[in-house]
């Protein structure tokens, strides 16, 4: 019905009960189709509040949500909403219902009321989407953090989702599982134009993304690229937040005045721009 | 170490008596164990052996696994025999000593009663090990689905024990890690009486209970977060089919109960 | 109160088909005082490493010696060897249970059969070293506080046992930078003030860099590198090939090397970095 798949915060302001202060306030974004954004801050910043208004889990005390086109005060379109914009937690593991991984896949299918025979090739073809059709008999319990949360991923997936939100969904991962989700999403993001909101708050994830929202006191405090926001090094420390250490480094040696280019996050770069300012003598 | 743990006792390899339809499965049980309490002799028992131990064999289910069913309740059984063995009233005395008096009656008649509990936890053990907790659970909530018209949740019952028996392994690793935790700073769970070892589990059940109150929140939200919403409108991935093998079955239990009847009225 | 691990091996699932070995013939000594981290990817062996120097797990074969006494010796009281090592588990808030912060950390003293004059002295102390205030939060209960809060009271409830020596398993996991931050900094101050022997297993480089004075890099079940952090981080190609990175800093030293600049071998700590980029643009300009 609407072709539009932008998710919309229109000066958004939410209050939990019981507390005083608003954990986001005015907040307005637009995010594109097919962006790959991440929100940025520390815990307490209001970026899962945000996340969860996003597929109407939270309703807005001011303001509003417009997902794909249906504003998320509207109770009768939640589960438009939901279908939508599909979720994954931070716990892996409270987020699998079912004692099978292919069942757990299942589980969004049949709450959305999919014929059966439609069921299978959708799973199949969400559980090869994430890599993990060979665990399609598995209990979820044997298996690894990053392993669960992608199944979660396909779960999502079989849902056909135009949007899927990322609530620090590699907070309790090792490296290697975080890695390991990242890298499926960015996939999903880059092959099948899903947009992404990754909240988040390891600074090199966000350094991937196309745009990055950096969430601080309940308001976002800067936008841009990674390369814009993180050049900021002075007002992310401020926010308690980490910079890549290749930014920092840079903005030190900016500092005392060596004039490397602005936006530089990566060894690459850094290695690139120490050539161009710092040219090896021929050998003689 | 402790995730190994297969859930309930679902042994899992293939078989004419796995591929049953669970309802079916569910209603034969209940009436084998009918059939198990209107045997009134033993030539009645050894029927009921003869068709626990073809049911099995068809199975491929080892004997002795399905004699492992048996050990939580070893000592009921013992129980029984020894109360039965030697509080029976009977005239042909085998054994007397001091006030210990063992007769011929008293001997069958613990046979008999031990045996009725033997033969009733091998059938549901055959239930249980042939049939993965899932399709139990599947089962249960189809066969109880007419009473939706009394306003029975079926569906959120079965979705309950889909939940508990999803989380029963990751809960018993929780469990362990807290147990080392807490022994890691000087708790004790092994020594001391029964009350200080009561104390002793509040370190262990509170950060349970705590945690699992958590889980349950994080996954209602999950839940919903893919749109579930009860049980209204919702199809189902795993469709139940009666098949000819369940016929099939039904008419065997349905010859032992004849034969079991038959042995009644003229044993 | 060094202690020495003498051909450990362990197995899990011995005598059958699932039999693995977890930890294979591993040998260290680590000495009063030391901060030693130990790295590996998971599965490398870590977790367990880490619960047999507590005695919660026992060897398949070889020794753990703690202060020269094998803590699953014969007459070993192993509970009194146990108190005197405090092990810090991944999540430790998923422990707490009591209705105070007070009680809570007042567990392990409780368990040490201390006086309660004792057990209050220890109360204060465990949360001026974790930094948290007593009069403020001593009565509250720990599930009111925030996850890092959290953490802090499950950290003090282990080091009011006052243990020589103090092991943590991943003790920043899941928290955010400024969470981290505030763990790393008052394990450092801890380390500096008391002395304790301590050992942290992470993943971060970034902690490792910052913390420990030597490493202990473990893969499949094997220690295969000790040494401190400047030697190992040098190693870059070794440590890729065991699935591990070496910090930023030490990775840009490696290509600029590669690329001919001149540069110590060793370089991993980004001021370190900022001395000799500097010095190399002066020297590049000055020509």
């Amino acid at each position: 019905m609407h072709a539009d798949t932008r998710v919309q915060l229109n000066d958004v302001t939410y209050t939990y009960e019981e507390q005083a202060s608003p954990a986001l306030s005015g907040v307005s974004a637009v995010i594109q189709p097919g962006e790959f954004v991440a929100v940025l801050g520390h815990n307490g910043s209001g970026k899962s509040t945000m996340a969860k208004l996003l597929n109407a889990l939270y309703i807005p005390t001011k303001g509003d949500v417009v997902v794909c086109g249906y504003n998320t005060r509207e109770e009768k379109y939640v589960w438009e909403i939901r279908q939508r914009a599909g979720m994954i937690f931070q716990n892996p593991d409270n987020q699998i219902v079912a004692t099978v991984v292919k069942e757990d896949v299942a589980f969004g299918l049949e709450n959305l009321g999919v014929p059966t025979e439609e069921m299978l090739p959708r799973i199949e073809s969400a559980l090869a989407a994430v890599r993990m059709s060979k665990y399609a008999d598995n209990a979820p319990h044997m298996l690894s953090g990053g392993q669960k949360q992608r199944v979660a991923i396909a779960g999502i997936l079989a849902m056909e989702p135009s949007l899927i939100i990322a609530d620090e969904a590699t907070a309790m991962l090792d490296p290697s599982g975080r890695k390991e989700v990242l890298d499926t999403i960015r996939t999903l993001n880059r092959q099948k134009g899903i947009t992404v909101v990754w909240i988040t708050h390891f600074m090199e994830e966000a350094a991937l993304a196309d745009r990055v929202l950096v969430v601080t006191d309940g308001e976002i405090r800067l936008s841009g690229t990674p390369a814009e926001v993180f050049d900021r090094v002075d007002e992310m420390r401020e926010m308690h937040l980490d910079v890549p250490h290749m930014t920092s480094l840079a903005g030190d040696l900016r500092a005392e005045g060596m004039p490397l280019r602005p936006g530089i996050l990566t060894v690459d770069e850094l290695v690139e721009e120490v050539e161009r300012l710092c040219p090896l003598k021929s050998a003689t | 170490m402790l995730n190994n743990i297969t859930m309930g006792q679902y042994y899992p390899v293939d078989s004419k008596v796995h591929r049953l339809d669970p309802r079916i499965k569910l209603i034969l049980t209940i009436v084998f164990i009918v059939i198990v309490f209107l045997a009134k002799t033993f030539a009645g028992y050894a029927l009921i052996f003869a068709f626990v131990w073809m049911v099995s064999r068809i199975a491929n289910i080892p004997f002795r696994m399905l004699l492992r069913g048996l050990k939580p309740l070893r000592i009921i059984i013992i129980l029984t025999f020894l109360l039965n063995l030697f509080f029976t009233s009977g005239e042909t005395v085998w054994v007397q000593f001091w006030i210990i008096r063992i007769t011929k009656e008293g001997f069958l008649q613990a046979a008999f009663y031990s045996l009725r509990l033997i033969f009733l936890v091998l059938g549901t053990s055959l239930l249980t090990l042939t049939t993965s907790p899932v399709s139990l659970s599947d089962g249960i909530e189809i066969l109880l689905t007419p009473l939706k018209k009394i306003h029975f949740p079926a569906h959120e019952l079965a979705m309950m024990m889909t939940i508990a028996l999803r989380f029963i392994p990751t809960l018993l690793e929780e469990t362990d890690k807290i147990m080392k935790a807490q022994m890691a700073r000087g708790a004790d769970f092994e020594s001391g009486n029964l009350i200080s070892r009561a104390k002793a589990m509040v370190p262990l059940l509170v950060p349970l209970f705590v945690s699992a109150f958590r889980r349950a929140g994080d996954l209602a939200m999950a839940m919903e977060s893919r749109c579930y919403h009860g049980g209204e409108g919702r199809t189902r991935l795993r469709v139940l089919k009666i098949t000819r093998n369940d016929w099939i079955a039904c008419a065997v239990v349905a010859l032992l109960l004849a034969l079991i009847i038959l042995e009644g009225i003229f044993l | 109160m060094p202690i020495e691990v003498r051909h450990l091996t362990h197995c899990y699932s011995e005598g059958s088909v699932l039999r693995t070995v977890a930890l294979d013939d591993v040998s260290f000594t680590i000495n009063d005082g030391e901060f030693v981290g130990i790295i590996g990817h998971t599965g490398s062996g870590k977790s367990t490493l880490v619960q047999h120097l507590n005695g919660l797990l026992k060897p398949s074969s070889g020794q753990v010696l703690i202060d020269g006494e094998d803590l699953n010796g014969e007459h070993v009281n192993r509970r009194a060897l146990r108190q005197r090592i405090g092990l810090v588990f991944q999540y430790p808030e998923y422990q707490l249970f009591e209705e105070s912060v007070e009680k809570d950390i007042a567990f392990g003293p409780k368990n040490q059969k201390l006086s309660p004059e004792e057990i209050a002295e220890r109360v204060r102390y465990a949360m001026d070293c974790v930094h948290l205030d007593y009069d403020k939060y001593a009565a509250r209960s720990p599930f009111e506080l925030s996850g890092g809060q959290m953490r802090r009271v499950a950290i003090a409830g282990v080091l009011a046992m006052k243990p020589s020596i103090l092991i943590l398993d991943e003790p920043t996991a899941g928290l955010d930078p400024r969470g981290r931050d505030k763990i790393l900094s008052m394990l450092e101050e801890l380390h500096q003030r008391e002395h304790v022997t301590t050992l942290m297993v992470s993943h971060s480089m970034d902690d490792m860099a910052r913390l420990a004075g030597r490493l202990l890099v473990m893969s499949e079940g094997k220690v295969v590198a000790d040494g401190t952090p400047r030697e190992i981080f040098a190693q870059e190609d070794m440590m890729t090939s065991i699935g591990l990175d070496v910090p930023e800093a030490a990775r840009l030293c490696a290509r600029l090397r590669a690329k001919g600049y001149d540069l110590p071998a060793d370089l991993f700590r980004p001021e370190e970095l900022r001395e000799h980029l500097l010095r190399l643009w002066k020297e590049g300009s000055a020509c």
